[in-house]
């Protein structure tokens, strides 16, 4: 008994320490006060006032394209990516390959983010493209590195599928292409929809990556409320804050019933 | 056991003017340093049901594959009705393959499954329903076609496995451990459908398995692999009657056998010196070997009687002390000990529910067999 009460208020003490400032910053985005950590009364006033900033609802509108965009572009390279990985057998550079496609993920922002200013900044000096930068520039420097989680996600699905199965398709008739799509794919289709909600929220949060490959006018959200907040923390953030967690929220119960779902398809 | 062949009658492998079907030549499979297929050669005739048989680790699942075209042979040839296989690969082969585990579309109903080959052979979609409509009803499973696989049992999974392998009237099937997901009941009941089947269809089965009594009921002939080789070829009645040696012996039933060597050879029977029998071995058949040669007695616990004294019109007989009786059901098995300390295995069926005269652990006893029971193995 002693044993599942302290069980109890460890698990209590977890929450509180990953959920309390959540909630605290959901609170005090129906603060009816002006100051963020004076409680004033109830209001939605914060929530009217942001859907008339043109300014924050460009910005959504900007990071909602470019994470559609990546993770899209991120998810089909890393299809083709793991498919080669865990397909092609002991290919040449199959190490380089691996390396490569996974390097992003323990490479520090900062240097990812100035790697790709400068390649930009030297292609259109050589090409004249990409001109400037903005949305273009955001979507290909958010699916380098989303393609890494990519990769990894896919991979690990891919080397789990049942190669007979593959080998049957083959065996009936169907060519390597058509195997690939009637069996490779729809197997695949779970770890496709994780992987690309994973590189979605991880594009619509990034900040230090977009921050070196965007350019004026191009300004993405989470860079909308950094240049807020210095200026000092408004209620109205607060309430950006909150819309976007209840959206993540929404978005990770889809997705975990949608694979609970295709789990059980494939039992 | 041999009702299988004798259904079929025809003997195709003993006539010289049909050519064979399958013809395996000279093939070796080599991973890396491993040699997983040693210089196989076998001939494999129109309308057989030929099963590999051995262990694991032994070859014949690599053997299948390269038949199906999912691995090249290092070296030699696979030709099949004639024409050489090398260089074409699975989905140009008119061939088809079970896989071990079914291998199903798990995102497609049982109807989608069956139909696939056809679908990829470009059959007009009418035809593909009639024949799905056949091939569900040949295999048993009208009613299921909307059923996704997972909501089969493991029996249904495997007929859905084998109604989409057959639907493309391939010439050869391959059925790789066809059985071996299926507990003892309906394995029996599926061995007995499959030959059905196959003798409807007239298609020419290849079946790899492990499993010896399946082997012995299925195949019209099988092959006895053992480390990347085969080492003996024949009907199953051959392979358990005349094995050619220790290790088919062996490796098919159960076996007791008795080493020595040769002491008397005669045109129609032989003597053999067996220091683990510490007796001369009459067998009543000519030998190929001189004398002294190392050989070894085989001799099924089957062919053996015991009594507590036998007739003296007996060729072989030897003083034994039992030293456990196991109780199997149908039969009882002896396991006696020879006054030279070498244990044998001695089985009678049960014909009496309970017999209050039957042969107890620890009595001294007769056992005993004619000289036509055994055979001698050279190799």
């Amino acid at each position: 008994m002693r044993r599942s009460v302290s069980l109890r208020l460890v698990a209590i003490f977890g929450f509180v320490f990953l959920y309390a400032p959540i909630l605290s910053l959901v609170v005090f985005s129906f603060n009816e006060s002006k100051l963020v950590t004076v409680w004033g009364g109830f209001s939605t006033k914060w929530y009217a006032a942001l859907l008339e900033d043109q300014q924050i609802l460009d910005a959504a509108w900007i990071s909602l394209r470019v994470a559609v965009m990546s993770a899209t572009l991120a998810t089909v390279i890393g299809t083709l990516a793991s498919y080669a990985l865990a397909r092609f057998g002991r290919f040449r550079f199959r190490m380089l390959l691996s390396g490569a496609v996974t390097a992003p993920l323990v490479m520090p922002e900062v240097i990812t983010g100035l790697s790709m200013l400068l390649l930009f900044v030297a292609l259109e000096g050589i090409f004249g493209w990409p001109a400037g930068r903005g949305v273009d520039t955001l979507v290909i420097a958010h699916a380098t590195f989303g393609a890494a989680y990519a990769t990894v996600v896919l991979g690990s699905r891919m080397s789990a599928l049942d190669r007979s199965v593959e080998e049957a398709a083959l065996d009936l008739g169907a060519r390597p292409l058509r195997v690939f799509f009637d069996v490779t794919l729809p197997a695949l289709a779970p770890a496709l929809i994780s992987s690309w909600l994973l590189v979605f929220t991880i594009s619509l949060d990034d900040l230090v990556v977009s921050a070196f490959v965007t350019g004026p006018g191009a300004s993405t959200l989470p860079m909308v409320i950094f240049s807020k907040v210095r200026l000092g923390v408004s209620p109205e953030v607060n309430a950006l804050a909150t819309l976007v967690i209840a959206a993540i929220s929404v978005v990770i119960v889809l997705a975990s019933w949608q694979m609970r779902r295709a789990a059980a398809q494939t039992r | 056991m041999t009702e299988a062949i004798a259904a079929r009658g025809a003997r195709p492998w003993e006539d010289p003017a049909v050519a064979p079907f399958l013809q395996i030549r000279n093939v070796t499979k080599r991973f890396g340093s491993y040699t997983a297929v040693n210089d196989v050669s076998l001939d494999i005739y129109r309308g057989e049901l030929f099963c590999l048989l051995g262990g694991s680790g032994c070859g014949k699942s690599t053997l299948l594959r390269m038949l199906a075209g999912f691995e090249t042979p290092t070296s030699g040839q696979i030709l099949i009705d004639g024409e050489d296989m090398s260089g074409v690969p699975p989905y140009l082969r008119d061939t088809n393959m079970m896989f071990q585990s079914y291998a199903l579309f798990p995102h497609m109903s049982v109807e989608k499954n069956i139909a696939y080959g056809l679908k990829r052979d470009g059959v007009k979609r009418a035809e593909v329903a009639t024949r799905v409509t056949e091939m569900l009803s040949l295999v048993q499973l009208d009613g299921l076609a909307a059923r996704k696989p997972h909501q089969l049992s493991g029996g249904q999974r495997q007929r859905v496995a084998l109604a989409r392998a057959l639907i493309r009237k391939p010439k050869l099937l391959m059925l790789d451990e066809p059985l071996g997901a299926l507990d003892k009941k309906l394995r029996e009941e599926t061995q007995r459908e499959l030959i059905k089947i196959q003798e409807t269809l007239g298609v020419t089965f290849v079946v790899v398995t492990h499993d010896q009594e399946e082997a012995m009921t299925l195949s019209t002939r099988l092959g006895v692999m053992t480390a990347g080789e085969i080492m003996q070829v024949g009907t199953p009645h051959d392979v358990y009657e005349y094995p050619q040696s220790r290790f088919v012996a062996d490796f098919i039933g159960s076996v007791n056998l008795f080493e020595g060597r040769i002491a008397g050879d005669f045109e129609d029977h032989a003597t053999i010196h067996s220091p683990d029998t510490g007796s001369e071995i009459l067998v009543s058949h000519g030998i190929s070997g001189v004398k002294g040669q190392p050989v070894a007695v085989a001799l099924r616990p089957e062919k053996i009687a015991i009594e507590r004294r036998l007739p003296e019109t007996v060729a072989n007989r030897l003083r034994a002390r039992v030293e456990d009786v196991s109780y199997m059901g149908n039969l009882s098995v002896f396991h006696v000990t020879l006054p030279t300390g070498k244990p044998v295995k001695v089985s009678q069926t049960n014909r009496l529910r309970s017999d209050d005269d039957a042969i107890r652990a620890g009595e001294e006893v007769e056992i005993g067999w004619d000289g036509a029971a055994s055979v001698v193995v050279t190799a």
